[in-house]
């Protein structure tokens, strides 16, 4: 595309005369500049269409993190225990998180005051994401003209900018770890290409820091650590060991490692954790390597020298199979975690981690979402494996291997199409750069055939040979011609497209809903803010509040009350508790509310809006999570004959727990839709099997506008006599 | 055991003296009013009344001075008073405002608290005048029960003194009190009472000494809302670009019955007008007209229920809190718009500017319990002075926006207890120099041209060691 746009603007930067390369950095240079605009204001949809604000779940604990950190300084924050989280157990929040992206948005805000920019740290926070998004596609420029030419990194550039998979995860408002992570990994992976291509000190030490920000921002830094000894490992193997490979691997990795400690969440999990084995493996590895070359050099004699290899290796191989084997025994070296059981084993979690299973994002990606998130880049990914292979060196090696094990990680989970995303982008730009550059030079050799001697005789012999070829071959410059125009179609066609799905797709805030009225204008369901607002207002400040995970985050960070869970789901026995509470009648489940010094108990209903993830929705997962710890629970008892209903035929168990009640309670007086009788059920579209309902603990403390949001206040005990 | 109880014995005896001397010696007895007439309205939350005064100088020399006593329960709740007297002869009769300023006497009974009255001309003796008297409380509906269930109405109480209490001699009384229904519970009667309607007589009463007092308990029903802004912090920036930026914090209250139980959407939404009858559905601001870029949100961001209606005298915005508000429940929110400047900047004689903006909380009837206008002037702009029309507290602070070296000067105006009848218009004077104005846009062009220097030293410039 670069060299597309060359032609035309070359003429008009003729008169000012510049010469030819100074022509060329100004395009580039305002190329980049135009894509690193592009790629900040394609995300701000949601902003326009919406306002500025936090969307959706985790940003919410984020935000509210980031707020704690620029009000009380950096140690608070690192020494915080939580209290309105998890009731009664706590969290110590500075040791459970990657603080890599509060820290981020603080000296943002810092820097920014420090400039005396008087923004709020709210509009720091909503456009970080693309901020970092911006930034990186500048990454992705270099690491093209890393692993390929300058015009591959502006293709890739302008890929990464718009493409919809990494969109999903970056708009403004999505304020989560990923928003800056991708920027990380890519870094550290352009950082670490470059120092095993120079062979520097510098460049390694620098990716080293790189995969530390990487650490500290994101828990898929697991992917670099592993990615990058299986693909030293690979050059190992196809016997491209070199010294920079040595140097670049080693430096990495030991001071990697030793920044990555200082992470308190992730702590000495390099040295004992399963999931880093690999690298340190391969770090032993390189060292034997390292050794067998010193002694071969040493050696002169190959016979002598076969026969030490074959005992070296053999004895490296034994220690390292004994040492592992002892660690893993003697529990020093933990197993894998079920996450990461689940990566490689897409039924795994099915079967054994419900909580994982039941969070949409984890579900195996269907071909569809992939068509929705890389569009034409699906078919230039191959195409620009071809290039790659066909041009095999350090650097497109480890690009081949990138793509090709994040493309199975975004086979497994959808949510992994975001790592996936700029290796797709990087090898689709290889295939769309190489295609057309190879067409410009046909045709423009053409060109200069004619017109040799008068302007350019300084041509390369290349053109000149291609202008022999061309003669050869009558049809080549209209096909050439035409292949362009195909490339330019398709190439706007993947823009319209990433446009549109940005702005249909992912610029939901999800915490304000919109809908179309019944005369085309825009109506906005605003129930959860406003459920949010009056918990924050009209309930007592030590307030406990009992939901379903999904809004733990919002009700701390909105609502400013304690809740019993939340989104970080790291005690599974808790969140059974909350389960089984919401799946058992009243007067037991009231045992436990009082256990857990429940306040109040706040559900999602979307049987007036139509609105379809509502708890109802939810609940078979409730039970599901519920029963995997108490067996009281039984998940056939919510069924009749394997199927999940709320009607009239529903089963009896369901029509009486807790949820049940509360999402319908008062519900069968209400008419919903004309034509239909009361108490009909919008979002599953059937009359509710139970409209005489009563409540004997709890009362109905709230409801928003729109029913979506509905809070229960637990009574006090009875007076005994 | 027993010296306690002497004391206050002792104590006692000496208060019931004090009193005693301190009757006898209640100031101006020269002063006599012939016929006042009360009207107390108590249909918003908002007591007001509209006192008739004929005063008549019956002693010797000529006065200036009329003093309007309160007892200490009311005066905590007083907002405002006003005081006007009517000029000329029948049919050309213009009001015209009189002075009133709070009063510490020596002596008083009972702990009552004064305000005088100057009149323009002295009443000179034999002379009669009439006065109109307007004075609020704020705060001084009780409600009864403290408590109400959701589909239940909102009663309250009302005290105060079926005769007026002054410090001179009233010949002839009435005292008029406007309920908001015919739904009174209950009144306590001082012969002559009648009740017509929602109007309820007490008097004619005849010949009352000074200090004359007869409480009454009033118990009636009052559905209209309580909007009481707990506190309100009214931010005014001026930029000499052409903007006036407003930007209003509310801590709004429901000052009314306190919710109790269930509040049931179902009843709330089939029956509006049984159930929850004195909750708070919406609010009307008045703005200036010409606003422009108004906002309404909170802290966890805009709320989009809100409607702005504008014509060429004013503007009205029209905003609902995220939820219907009941007795004791909260709302925060920050209300923020944009006017031209030339509507509210001027040059005065002395080649100073000054602002002109009104005082109050834009909301309409609602009580402000303690309002903050934060007047950030320009950065650069010198002495600024503030002229309001009633007392408050001043003090200057620094407020650092917007690229800004120095801070601006930020006027702060505190006052407690407002009422609708404040929204009269205050003036911030200063001197600033339209040199200023330039400073940030320099600031921001040489950053620009120091950062493109940079980057073609850094082009031009060969950094590496080895050649």
């Amino acid at each position: 595309m670069a060299a597309v746009a060359t032609m035309p603007v070359s003429d008009l930067l003729k008169s000012f005369k510049l010469k030819t390369k100074q022509q060329e950095l100004l395009i580039r240079v305002s190329i980049l500049c135009l894509v690193y605009i592009l790629a900040f204001i394609t995300r701000l949809f949601s902003v326009l269409r919406y306002e500025s604000m936090i969307h959706e779940f985790d940003p919410y604990f984020n935000y509210r993190t980031t707020l704690y950190l620029t009000q009380n300084g950096f140690y608070d924050f690192w020494n915080w225990f939580d209290y309105e989280s998890w009731y009664p157990l706590g969290r110590i929040v500075g040791g459970t998180l990657y603080p890599g992206l509060m820290i981020t948005a603080a000296l943002i805000y810092r820097i920014l005051h420090f400039l005396r920019f008087a923004v709020h740290i709210r509009e720091v926070c909503v456009l970080t994401a693309p901020f970092f998004a911006s930034n990186t596609t500048l990454v992705a420029y270099f690491f093209g003209k890393e692993i390929w030419d300058t015009g591959a990194g502006l293709v890739a550039a302008i890929l990464i900018s718009v493409c919809p998979g990494y969109i999903s995860r970056s708009v403004a408002g999505s304020y989560d770890n990923e928003g800056v992570a991708i920027f990380a990994l890519l870094f550290t992976f352009y950082l670490f290409v470059k120092a095993v291509n120079t062979g520097s000190l510098a460049w390694s030490l620098a990716s080293a820091f790189g995969y530390f920000y990487m650490v500290s921002a994101w828990g898929g830094y697991v992917f670099i650590i592993n990615l990058i000894p299986l693909y030293v490992l690979v050059l190992l193997i196809t016997g491209r060991y070199s010294m920079r490979l040595y140097v670049a691997y080693n430096c990495m990795y030991v001071l990697g490692m030793l920044l990555a400690m200082q992470i308190r969440f992730v702590g000495f999990q390099h040295v004992q954790s399963g999931e880093h084995m690999a690298a340190m493996g391969v770090f032993f590895l390189m060292q034997v390597f390292y050794f067998l070359d010193w002694v071969k050099h040493m050696l002169s004699d190959t016979k002598l020298f076969q026969a030490f290899l074959r005992i070296t290796v053999t004895c490296a191989v034994a220690v390292g199979t004994i040492a592992l084997g002892l660690g893993m025994l003697s529990g020093y070296i933990s197993p894998w975690t079920g996450r990461f059981y689940s990566l490689l084993d897409p039924t795994y979690a099915k079967d054994h981690i419900p909580i994982i299973a039941s969070v949409s994002e984890h579900q195996p990606t269907a071909w569809s979402s992939f068509m929705f998130d890389f569009h034409i880049l699906l078919f230039l990914f191959p195409a620009g494996l071809y290039f790659c292979f066909k041009r095999l060196s350090d650097a497109t090696i480890f690009i081949v291997m990138y793509g090709l094990t994040s493309m199975y990680f975004a086979g497994v989970m959808v949510r992994l199409i975001l790592v996936a995303t700029p290796a797709v982008c990087l090898i689709s730009s290889i295939a769309v750069s190489a295609t057309v550059k190879n067409l410009t030079v046909l045709l423009r050799s053409k060109n200069k055939g004619v017109q040799t001697g008068s302007t350019k005789g300084s041509s390369s012999s290349k053109a000149s040979s291609k202008a022999l070829l061309d003669q050869s071959q009558p049809f080549q410059k209209n096909g050439a011609i035409a292949l362009l125009f195909g490339a330019f179609y398709l190439l706007s066609k993947y823009a319209t497209h990433c446009t549109w799905v940005t702005s249909e797709a992912y610029s939901s805030p999800s915490i304000v809903l919109a809908a179309r009225g019944a005369h085309g204008n825009r109506v906005i369901f605003d129930d959860y803010r406003e459920a949010y607002f009056w918990l924050r207002q009209n309930t007592p400040p030590d307030a406990k509040v009992m939901s379903w995970w999904d809004y733990g985050y919002q009700i701390t960070a909105m609502g400013n009350r304690t809740v019993i869970v939340d989104n970080n789901t790291w005690n599974n026995t808790h969140i059974a508790t909350v389960g089984r509470a919401m799946s058992s009648y009243e007067d037991e489940a009231i045992e436990i509310m009082r256990s857990l010094d429940v306040n109040y108990v706040l559900v999602v209903f979307g049987g007036v809006t139509g609105y379809s993830s509502d708890d109802i929705n939810k609940f078979l997962w409730m039970v599901r999570i519920g029963g995997g710890v108490f067996p009281v629970i039984k998940e056939p008892d919510y069924l009749v004959n394997g199927e999940y209903r709320v009607d009239k035929g529903a089963a009896p168990k369901m029509l009486n727990c807790l949820m049940y009640k509360l999402c319908y309670y008062r519900f069968g007086e209400m008419l919903t839709e004309y034509g239909k009788p009361p108490g009909y059920d919008r979002a599953r579209g059937v009359e509710i099997g139970n409209k005489d309902i009563k409540l004997e603990h709890l009362e109905e403390a709230f409801t928003t506008s729109n029913w979506i949001v509905r809070i229960y206040k637990v009574k006090p005990p009875n007076n005994r006599w | 055991m027993e010296s306690p109880i002497r004391a206050t014995r002792i104590l006692g005896f000496i208060f019931f003296s004090l009193l005693f001397f301190v009757c006898r010696s209640a100031p101006s007895h020269n002063l006599l009013i012939s016929n006042a007439e009360r009207r107390i309205d108590l249909t918003s939350h908002i007591v007001k009344v509209y006192l008739t005064l004929k005063v008549e100088n019956a002693g010797s020399t000529p006065t200036s001075e009329i003093l309007l006593a309160f007892p200490p329960t009311q005066v905590d709740h007083l907002a405002t008073v006003e005081a006007l007297v009517t000029k000329g002869k029948r049919k050309k009769t213009t009001l015209v405002r009189l002075d009133v300023k709070p009063t510490e006497l020596p002596d008083v009974p009972n702990g009552n608290k004064y305000f005088t009255i100057y009149l323009a001309n002295p009443l000179s003796s034999g002379e009669s005048t009439t006065l109109e008297v307007l004075y609020m409380f704020t705060h001084s509906l009780e409600p009864f029960p403290a408590e109400i269930g959701q589909s239940e109405s909102q009663l309250v109480y009302y005290r105060d003194s079926a005769l007026i209490l002054s410090p001179y001699h009233i010949k002839q009384q009435t005292t008029f009190i406007k309920t908001p229904s015919t739904k009174v519970e209950s009144f306590t009667r001082v012969e002559p009472t009648n009740r017509a309607g929602t109007e309820m007589k007490y008097g004619p009463y005849e010949d009352h000494p000074p200090y004359s007092f007869s409480p009454i308990l009033i118990h009636f029903e009052n559905n209209s809302p309580f909007p009481v802004v707990e506190e309100l912090v009214r931010e005014i920036e001026i930029s000499h670009w052409g903007n006036l930026q407003v930007t209003e914090q509310y801590t709004l209250v429901h000052g009314g019955a306190r919710h109790k139980g269930v509040f049931s959407r179902v009843d709330y939404q089939s029956r509006p007008t049984l159930s929850g009858a004195s909750s708070l559905r919406q609010l009307l601001a008045r703005l200036p007209p010409r606003v422009h870029s108004v906002y309404y949100r909170d802290e966890i961001g805009n709320i989009s229920s809100s409607h702005l209606r504008m014509d060429s005298r004013k503007s009205e915005l029209e905003i609902e809190p995220r939820y219907p508000l009941f007795g004791g429940w909260k709302a925060t929110f920050v209300i923020g718009y944009g006017l031209p400047l030339q509507d509210f900047l001027f040059e005065s004689s002395d080649d100073r500017r000054y602002l002109n903006f009104t005082f109050g909380c834009p909301l309409l009837e609602t009580v402000v319990d303690k309002l903050t206008v934060k007047v950030v002037l320009p950065e650069g702009s010198k002495d600024p002075s503030a002229v309001v029309p009633f007392p408050v507290e001043q003090h200057l602070e620094a407020k650092y926006s917007y690229l800004d070296v120095v801070g601006r000067t930020v006027v702060v105006i505190e006052k407690k207890n407002l009422v609708p009848a404040h929204n009269s218009h205050f003036q911030v004077y200063y001197t600033f120099k339209p040199i200023f104005m330039l400073a940030e846009p320099l600031m921001l062009a040489s950053a620009f041209f120091l950062f493109f220097v940079a980057c073609v030293a850094y082009l031009h410039i060969d950094l590496s060691i080895r050649k």
